[in-house]
Protein backbone atom coordinates (compact mmCIF):
# COMPACT_ATOMS: atom_id res chain seq x y z
CA UNK A 1 0.00 0.00 0.00
CA UNK A 2 1.60 3.63 -0.83
CA UNK A 3 1.63 5.94 1.76
CA UNK A 4 -0.04 9.49 1.90
CA UNK A 5 2.18 11.95 1.26
CA UNK A 6 3.08 14.57 3.94
CA UNK A 7 1.60 17.97 3.79
CA UNK A 8 4.53 20.34 3.88
CA UNK A 9 4.99 23.37 6.54
CA UNK A 10 4.80 27.02 5.15
CA UNK A 11 6.06 30.07 7.38
CA UNK A 12 3.55 31.68 10.28
CA UNK A 13 4.04 35.13 8.59
CA UNK A 14 3.65 38.31 10.22
CA UNK A 15 -0.17 38.14 10.49
CA UNK A 16 -0.95 35.19 12.94
CA UNK A 17 -1.53 37.25 15.95
CA UNK A 18 -5.36 37.73 15.88
CA UNK A 19 -6.03 34.18 15.65
CA UNK A 20 -3.02 32.38 17.55
CA UNK A 21 -2.48 34.59 20.59
CA UNK A 22 -5.98 34.94 21.14
CA UNK A 23 -5.32 31.20 22.84
CA UNK A 24 -1.81 32.42 23.93
CA UNK A 25 -0.69 31.03 27.28
CA UNK A 26 1.89 33.04 29.15
CA UNK A 27 1.21 31.28 32.94
CA UNK A 28 1.75 27.68 31.65
CA UNK A 29 0.92 26.53 35.70
CA UNK A 30 -1.72 28.99 36.67
CA UNK A 31 -2.27 27.85 40.30
CA UNK A 32 1.52 26.95 40.93
CA UNK A 33 0.61 23.42 41.91
CA UNK A 34 2.72 21.85 39.28
CA UNK A 35 6.61 22.90 40.65
CA UNK A 36 9.28 25.27 41.62
CA UNK A 37 8.03 28.62 40.00
CA UNK A 38 10.15 29.99 37.67
CA UNK A 39 9.79 32.93 34.81
CA UNK A 40 11.39 32.67 31.11
CA UNK A 41 12.79 35.36 29.73
CA UNK A 42 14.28 36.00 26.24
CA UNK A 43 15.27 37.94 23.01
CA UNK A 44 14.33 36.68 19.50
CA UNK A 45 17.53 37.58 17.70
CA UNK A 46 18.16 37.53 13.72
CA UNK A 47 21.57 37.08 12.29
CA UNK A 48 22.25 40.80 11.98
CA UNK A 49 21.61 40.50 15.73
CA UNK A 50 18.77 42.81 15.00
CA UNK A 51 15.31 41.71 17.50
CA UNK A 52 12.63 39.51 15.80
CA UNK A 53 9.35 41.23 17.21
CA UNK A 54 7.10 38.86 14.84
CA UNK A 55 7.67 34.95 16.32
CA UNK A 56 5.60 32.88 18.11
CA UNK A 57 6.86 30.70 20.66
CA UNK A 58 5.63 27.20 21.97
CA UNK A 59 6.85 25.93 25.16
CA UNK A 60 6.16 22.00 26.21
CA UNK A 61 6.92 20.72 29.45
CA UNK A 62 6.99 17.59 32.41
CA UNK A 63 5.37 18.87 35.59
CA UNK A 64 8.02 19.51 38.53
CA UNK A 65 8.16 15.67 39.10
CA UNK A 66 8.98 14.90 35.12
CA UNK A 67 5.65 14.03 33.99
CA UNK A 68 3.70 14.69 30.89
CA UNK A 69 -0.32 15.89 30.08
CA UNK A 70 -0.17 13.37 27.26
CA UNK A 71 -1.64 9.75 26.72
CA UNK A 72 1.82 8.21 26.03
CA UNK A 73 3.37 8.89 29.78
CA UNK A 74 2.21 6.44 31.78
CA UNK A 75 1.62 8.75 34.44
CA UNK A 76 -0.41 11.02 33.25
CA UNK A 77 -3.19 10.83 35.68
CA UNK A 78 -1.00 12.31 38.56
CA UNK A 79 -0.09 15.57 36.62
CA UNK A 80 -2.02 18.30 38.48
CA UNK A 81 -5.02 19.13 37.42
CA UNK A 82 -4.85 22.78 36.40
CA UNK A 83 -1.20 21.95 34.44
CA UNK A 84 -1.43 21.29 30.69
CA UNK A 85 2.57 22.11 30.26
CA UNK A 86 1.74 24.20 27.02
CA UNK A 87 2.62 27.90 26.83
CA UNK A 88 2.61 30.10 23.87
CA UNK A 89 3.72 33.52 23.24
CA UNK A 90 4.89 36.20 20.89
CA UNK A 91 7.55 38.45 21.01
CA UNK A 92 6.72 41.85 21.43
CA UNK A 93 7.73 44.90 19.43
CA UNK A 94 10.86 45.03 21.53
CA UNK A 95 11.60 41.57 20.73
CA UNK A 96 10.96 39.81 24.18
CA UNK A 97 9.19 37.13 25.33
CA UNK A 98 8.21 36.18 28.82
CA UNK A 99 6.60 33.35 30.54
CA UNK A 100 5.95 31.99 33.93
CA UNK A 101 5.89 28.24 35.09
CA UNK A 102 7.15 25.48 37.20
CA UNK A 103 10.45 24.06 36.90
CA UNK A 104 10.11 20.82 35.15
CA UNK A 105 11.81 17.35 36.69
CA UNK A 106 14.04 15.16 35.22
CA UNK A 107 12.44 12.70 32.42
CA UNK A 108 12.87 8.79 31.30
CA UNK A 109 15.09 8.74 28.18
CA UNK A 110 16.39 6.55 25.80
CA UNK A 111 17.76 2.95 27.14
CA UNK A 112 17.40 3.63 30.71
CA UNK A 113 18.78 7.09 30.30
CA UNK A 114 17.47 10.26 32.06
CA UNK A 115 16.54 13.40 30.93
CA UNK A 116 17.78 16.95 32.90
CA UNK A 117 15.03 19.02 33.54
CA UNK A 118 14.62 20.97 30.06
CA UNK A 119 11.40 22.89 28.37
CA UNK A 120 11.03 22.21 24.74
CA UNK A 121 10.55 24.89 22.33
CA UNK A 122 9.62 25.44 19.45
CA UNK A 123 9.88 28.40 17.21
CA UNK A 124 7.68 30.17 14.04
CA UNK A 125 8.27 33.25 12.58
CA UNK A 126 8.09 35.32 9.26
CA UNK A 127 11.05 34.16 7.23
CA UNK A 128 11.10 30.86 8.70
CA UNK A 129 9.37 28.31 6.41
CA UNK A 130 9.52 25.76 8.72
CA UNK A 131 9.61 25.59 13.09
CA UNK A 132 12.94 25.91 14.83
CA UNK A 133 13.07 23.26 17.52
CA UNK A 134 15.47 23.50 20.44
CA UNK A 135 15.21 22.81 24.30
CA UNK A 136 16.14 25.23 27.45
CA UNK A 137 18.14 23.24 29.89
CA UNK A 138 18.98 25.26 33.21
CA UNK A 139 22.37 26.35 34.94
CA UNK A 140 24.38 24.13 37.22
CA UNK A 141 22.29 21.31 37.01
CA UNK A 142 24.19 17.60 38.02
CA UNK A 143 21.99 15.98 35.19
CA UNK A 144 23.13 17.65 32.87
CA UNK A 145 25.80 15.80 32.72
CA UNK A 146 23.98 12.70 31.47
CA UNK A 147 22.00 13.91 29.53
CA UNK A 148 21.81 12.19 26.64
CA UNK A 149 20.43 15.02 24.13
CA UNK A 150 23.19 17.73 25.50
CA UNK A 151 25.57 14.62 24.95
CA UNK A 152 25.25 14.85 21.16
CA UNK A 153 25.18 18.49 21.22
CA UNK A 154 29.37 19.89 20.29
CA UNK A 155 30.93 21.21 23.43
CA UNK A 156 31.30 24.51 21.79
CA UNK A 157 27.80 24.93 21.17
CA UNK A 158 25.85 23.27 24.19
CA UNK A 159 26.16 26.56 26.59
CA UNK A 160 23.47 28.03 23.40
CA UNK A 161 20.74 25.41 25.27
CA UNK A 162 21.04 26.68 29.44
CA UNK A 163 19.28 29.15 30.23
CA UNK A 164 21.10 31.90 32.60
CA UNK A 165 19.98 32.78 35.88
CA UNK A 166 18.65 36.66 36.75
CA UNK A 167 17.59 36.50 40.57
CA UNK A 168 14.67 36.39 41.92
CA UNK A 169 11.01 38.38 41.50
CA UNK A 170 8.16 37.52 43.46
CA UNK A 171 9.24 34.09 44.77
CA UNK A 172 10.26 33.10 41.39
CA UNK A 173 13.81 32.77 39.89
CA UNK A 174 14.20 34.35 36.53
CA UNK A 175 16.05 32.79 33.66
CA UNK A 176 17.02 34.27 30.57
CA UNK A 177 17.44 32.30 27.01
CA UNK A 178 18.43 33.91 23.85
CA UNK A 179 17.32 32.25 20.32
CA UNK A 180 19.89 33.18 17.92
CA UNK A 181 18.50 32.31 14.69
CA UNK A 182 21.94 32.90 12.79
CA UNK A 183 25.15 33.63 13.01
CA UNK A 184 27.46 33.80 16.26
CA UNK A 185 26.30 32.08 19.05
CA UNK A 186 23.61 30.79 16.91
CA UNK A 187 21.23 28.32 18.97
CA UNK A 188 21.23 24.67 18.39
CA UNK A 189 18.47 23.50 16.51
CA UNK A 190 17.11 19.84 16.19
CA UNK A 191 15.43 18.37 13.53
CA UNK A 192 12.58 16.70 15.57
CA UNK B 1 -4.30 4.20 22.82
CA UNK B 2 -0.81 2.67 21.32
CA UNK B 3 2.27 4.62 21.80
CA UNK B 4 4.68 4.91 19.11
CA UNK B 5 7.96 5.29 20.23
CA UNK B 6 8.82 7.64 17.34
CA UNK B 7 7.57 9.69 14.45
CA UNK B 8 8.66 9.29 10.83
CA UNK B 9 10.83 11.94 9.53
CA UNK B 10 10.00 15.14 7.90
CA UNK B 11 9.72 14.50 3.91
CA UNK B 12 12.90 16.64 2.92
CA UNK B 13 11.63 16.40 -0.41
CA UNK B 14 8.73 17.80 0.03
CA UNK B 15 9.89 20.13 2.81
CA UNK B 16 11.17 23.90 1.73
CA UNK B 17 14.83 24.31 2.96
CA UNK B 18 15.19 27.56 5.60
CA UNK B 19 17.76 29.52 3.11
CA UNK B 20 15.61 30.06 0.12
CA UNK B 21 17.15 33.55 -1.22
CA UNK B 22 13.73 34.23 -3.39
CA UNK B 23 12.15 34.75 -0.43
CA UNK B 24 14.05 37.99 1.19
CA UNK B 25 12.85 37.35 4.94
CA UNK B 26 14.92 33.74 5.04
CA UNK B 27 18.15 35.85 4.71
CA UNK B 28 18.64 36.37 8.32
CA UNK B 29 16.39 33.93 9.71
CA UNK B 30 17.54 30.88 8.57
CA UNK B 31 20.50 28.95 10.64
CA UNK B 32 23.67 28.76 9.09
CA UNK B 33 24.30 24.94 10.65
CA UNK B 34 21.86 22.26 10.21
CA UNK B 35 19.49 21.24 12.57
CA UNK B 36 20.95 18.28 15.02
CA UNK B 37 18.89 15.19 14.41
CA UNK B 38 16.84 14.15 17.13
CA UNK B 39 15.94 10.75 18.76
CA UNK B 40 12.45 11.13 19.64
CA UNK B 41 12.63 11.02 23.71
CA UNK B 42 8.98 10.87 25.56
CA UNK B 43 9.03 14.99 25.30
CA UNK B 44 8.94 14.76 21.41
CA UNK B 45 6.32 11.80 21.46
CA UNK B 46 3.87 13.49 23.87
CA UNK B 47 3.22 17.01 22.81
CA UNK B 48 -0.02 19.90 23.89
CA UNK B 49 -2.46 18.16 20.85
CA UNK B 50 -4.88 16.03 22.65
CA UNK B 51 -5.14 17.60 25.79
CA UNK B 52 -5.90 21.08 23.87
CA UNK B 53 -8.24 19.74 21.94
CA UNK B 54 -10.12 18.48 24.75
CA UNK B 55 -10.35 22.14 26.07
CA UNK B 56 -11.15 24.16 22.54
CA UNK B 57 -14.37 25.62 21.76
CA UNK B 58 -15.79 25.21 18.35
CA UNK B 59 -15.24 28.75 16.30
CA UNK B 60 -15.55 27.46 12.58
CA UNK B 61 -18.01 30.43 11.27
CA UNK B 62 -15.54 32.90 10.15
CA UNK B 63 -18.68 34.82 8.32
CA UNK B 64 -20.32 35.12 11.92
CA UNK B 65 -17.57 34.87 14.13
CA UNK B 66 -16.58 39.15 14.71
CA UNK B 67 -19.75 39.50 17.73
CA UNK B 68 -21.27 42.13 15.41
CA UNK B 69 -24.36 40.62 14.39
CA UNK B 70 -23.33 41.40 10.77
CA UNK B 71 -21.86 38.64 8.03
CA UNK B 72 -18.72 39.11 6.28
CA UNK B 73 -18.90 40.13 2.87
CA UNK B 74 -17.15 38.00 -0.31
CA UNK B 75 -17.48 34.63 -1.68
CA UNK B 76 -19.07 31.76 1.06
CA UNK B 77 -16.82 28.81 0.86
CA UNK B 78 -17.18 25.68 2.49
CA UNK B 79 -13.29 24.34 3.54
CA UNK B 80 -13.36 20.76 4.67
CA UNK B 81 -10.83 17.69 4.84
CA UNK B 82 -10.01 14.97 6.60
CA UNK B 83 -6.68 15.48 8.95
CA UNK B 84 -4.47 12.03 8.32
CA UNK B 85 -1.36 10.41 9.41
CA UNK B 86 0.56 8.99 6.39
CA UNK B 87 -0.70 5.87 6.67
CA UNK B 88 -4.13 7.22 6.07
CA UNK B 89 -5.30 6.73 9.45
CA UNK B 90 -7.53 9.40 10.13
CA UNK B 91 -6.71 11.83 13.07
CA UNK B 92 -9.68 12.41 15.76
CA UNK B 93 -9.96 15.15 18.08
CA UNK B 94 -7.20 17.47 16.64
CA UNK B 95 -7.53 21.12 16.81
CA UNK B 96 -7.51 23.07 13.72
CA UNK B 97 -6.52 26.57 14.01
CA UNK B 98 -7.05 28.69 11.10
CA UNK B 99 -6.28 32.80 9.94
CA UNK B 100 -6.50 34.99 6.73
CA UNK B 101 -7.44 38.38 4.89
CA UNK B 102 -10.45 39.37 4.09
CA UNK B 103 -11.93 39.20 0.55
CA UNK B 104 -10.07 42.35 -0.32
CA UNK B 105 -6.99 40.88 0.78
CA UNK B 106 -6.79 42.85 3.76
CA UNK B 107 -6.04 40.99 7.15
CA UNK B 108 -6.95 42.33 10.48
CA UNK B 109 -3.71 42.78 11.77
CA UNK B 110 -2.38 46.43 12.76
CA UNK B 111 0.62 45.15 10.40
CA UNK B 112 -1.12 45.16 7.85
CA UNK B 113 -1.31 48.71 6.15
CA UNK B 114 -2.50 47.46 2.12
CA UNK B 115 -5.00 50.35 1.52
CA UNK B 116 -7.90 47.93 0.82
CA UNK B 117 -10.91 48.04 2.98
CA UNK B 118 -11.14 46.43 6.23
CA UNK B 119 -14.56 43.99 6.97
CA UNK B 120 -15.90 45.12 10.30
CA UNK B 121 -17.71 41.67 10.43
CA UNK B 122 -14.31 40.01 9.45
CA UNK B 123 -11.94 38.76 12.03
CA UNK B 124 -10.74 36.33 9.69
CA UNK B 125 -9.56 33.71 12.33
CA UNK B 126 -11.38 30.62 13.38
CA UNK B 127 -10.31 27.23 15.22
CA UNK B 128 -12.24 23.60 15.72
CA UNK B 129 -11.56 20.08 16.50
CA UNK B 130 -11.90 16.80 14.14
CA UNK B 131 -14.24 14.51 14.42
CA UNK B 132 -14.17 10.92 14.77
CA UNK B 133 -13.61 10.31 10.93
CA UNK B 134 -10.59 13.08 11.31
CA UNK B 135 -12.83 16.08 9.42
CA UNK B 136 -12.76 19.37 10.15
CA UNK B 137 -14.62 21.84 8.39
CA UNK B 138 -15.07 25.68 8.24
CA UNK B 139 -17.61 28.14 6.93
CA UNK B 140 -15.45 31.05 5.61
CA UNK B 141 -14.99 33.63 2.64
CA UNK B 142 -12.79 33.15 -0.10
CA UNK B 143 -9.55 35.39 1.12
CA UNK B 144 -8.26 37.98 -1.53
CA UNK B 145 -4.56 38.05 -3.05
CA UNK B 146 -2.58 40.43 -1.21
CA UNK B 147 0.65 42.28 -1.94
CA UNK B 148 3.90 42.55 -0.20
CA UNK B 149 7.10 44.09 -0.60
CA UNK B 150 9.23 40.83 -1.21
CA UNK B 151 10.24 42.21 -4.65
CA UNK B 152 8.62 44.42 -6.32
CA UNK B 153 4.77 43.91 -7.67
CA UNK B 154 5.31 41.30 -5.20
CA UNK B 155 1.26 39.00 -4.47
CA UNK B 156 0.69 36.13 -2.45
CA UNK B 157 -2.00 34.22 -3.98
CA UNK B 158 -4.88 33.70 -2.08
CA UNK B 159 -4.09 31.35 1.32
CA UNK B 160 -5.57 30.02 4.30
CA UNK B 161 -3.16 29.65 7.38
CA UNK B 162 -3.53 26.68 9.49
CA UNK B 163 -2.05 25.27 12.95
CA UNK B 164 -2.02 21.73 13.62
CA UNK B 165 -0.81 20.03 16.46
CA UNK B 166 -1.53 16.22 16.34
CA UNK B 167 -0.57 13.98 18.57
CA UNK B 168 2.90 14.65 19.58
CA UNK B 169 5.57 17.31 18.90
CA UNK B 170 6.84 15.83 16.08
CA UNK B 171 3.63 16.22 14.10
CA UNK B 172 2.94 20.07 15.16
CA UNK B 173 2.75 21.57 11.60
CA UNK B 174 1.87 25.25 10.48
CA UNK B 175 1.12 25.67 6.78
CA UNK B 176 -0.92 27.26 3.87
CA UNK B 177 -3.95 26.34 1.99
CA UNK B 178 -4.09 27.35 -1.42
CA UNK B 179 -6.46 27.54 -4.23
CA UNK B 180 -6.88 25.92 -7.09
CA UNK B 181 -6.09 27.58 -11.05
CA UNK B 182 -4.43 30.86 -9.84
CA UNK B 183 -2.06 32.43 -11.85
CA UNK B 184 -0.02 33.65 -8.96
CA UNK B 185 1.45 30.55 -7.83
CA UNK B 186 4.25 30.25 -10.04
CA UNK B 187 5.24 33.75 -9.22
CA UNK B 188 5.37 33.12 -5.25
CA UNK B 189 8.59 32.60 -3.54
CA UNK B 190 7.03 30.67 -0.45
CA UNK B 191 5.50 28.03 -2.71
CA UNK B 192 7.99 28.41 -4.19
CA UNK B 193 9.97 27.00 -1.64
CA UNK B 194 8.57 23.62 -2.24
CA UNK B 195 9.75 21.41 -5.74
CA UNK B 196 6.13 22.02 -8.02
CA UNK B 197 5.55 18.46 -8.23
CA UNK B 198 4.25 18.92 -4.64
CA UNK B 199 2.17 21.77 -5.08
CA UNK B 200 -0.80 19.75 -5.14
CA UNK B 201 -0.16 18.53 -1.03
CA UNK B 202 -0.65 22.22 -0.86
CA UNK B 203 -3.68 23.15 -2.65
CA UNK B 204 -7.64 22.30 -2.57
CA UNK B 205 -9.53 20.84 -4.89
CA UNK B 206 -12.94 22.25 -5.98
CA UNK B 207 -15.42 19.70 -5.03
CA UNK B 208 -19.36 20.51 -6.32
CA UNK B 209 -20.44 17.66 -3.62
CA UNK B 210 -19.33 19.75 -0.93
CA UNK B 211 -20.41 23.14 -2.56
CA UNK B 212 -24.32 23.79 -0.83
CA UNK B 213 -26.86 24.99 -3.87
CA UNK B 214 -28.11 28.52 -3.07
CA UNK B 215 -25.43 29.22 -0.29
CA UNK B 216 -21.68 28.02 -0.62
CA UNK B 217 -18.53 26.81 -2.63
CA UNK B 218 -17.20 23.71 -1.29
CA UNK B 219 -13.40 23.38 -1.09
CA UNK B 220 -11.36 19.90 -0.01
CA UNK B 221 -8.17 19.77 1.61
CA UNK B 222 -6.80 16.93 2.98
CA UNK B 223 -3.95 17.51 6.23
CA UNK B 224 -1.16 14.71 5.92
CA UNK B 225 0.56 14.68 9.23
CA UNK B 226 3.79 12.36 9.97
CA UNK B 227 2.78 9.47 11.43
CA UNK B 228 4.41 7.20 13.88
CA UNK B 229 8.19 5.20 12.75
CA UNK B 230 7.29 1.60 13.70
CA UNK B 231 3.39 0.39 12.50
CA UNK B 232 1.83 0.27 15.71
CA UNK B 233 0.53 -3.37 17.22
CA UNK B 234 -3.48 -2.01 17.10
CA UNK B 235 -3.51 0.07 14.04
CA UNK B 236 -6.06 -1.16 11.82
CA UNK B 237 -5.53 -1.75 7.85
CA UNK B 238 -1.51 0.17 8.32
CA UNK B 239 0.78 -1.26 6.08
CA UNK B 240 4.16 -0.18 5.35
CA UNK B 241 4.69 3.05 3.28
CA UNK B 242 5.62 2.07 -0.26
FE1 LIG C 1 -1.01 35.27 4.71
Amino acid sequence: MSGRPQTPSQTIGPFFHDALMRYGVDQIDPDAEAGAPIVVVGSVLDGAGDIVSDAMVEVWQADGSGRYRHPADGRVGDVPSSFIGFGRVASTDEGTFRVSTAMPGTVPGPNGSIQAPHLSLQIFARGLLDRLCTRIYFPDLAENAADPVLGQVPEERRDTLIARPEGQEDGASIYRFDVVLQGEGETVFFDV
Amino acid sequence: MTTPTGYRRRDRDAYPPYDHPPYGSTQLRAPSEAPLQLEHTLSEITGPGPALSEIAEEDADLTRNAGTGGEALGERIIVTGQVLDEYGTPQPKTLVEVWQCNAAGRYIHAKDQHPAPLDPNFIGAGRCVTDESGTYRFLTIKPGAYPWKNHPNAWRPAHIHFSLFGPSQATRLITQMYFPGDPLHELDPIMGSIPQEHWPRMIATYDHDITQEEWALGYRWDIVLRGPEATPFEAGGAGALA
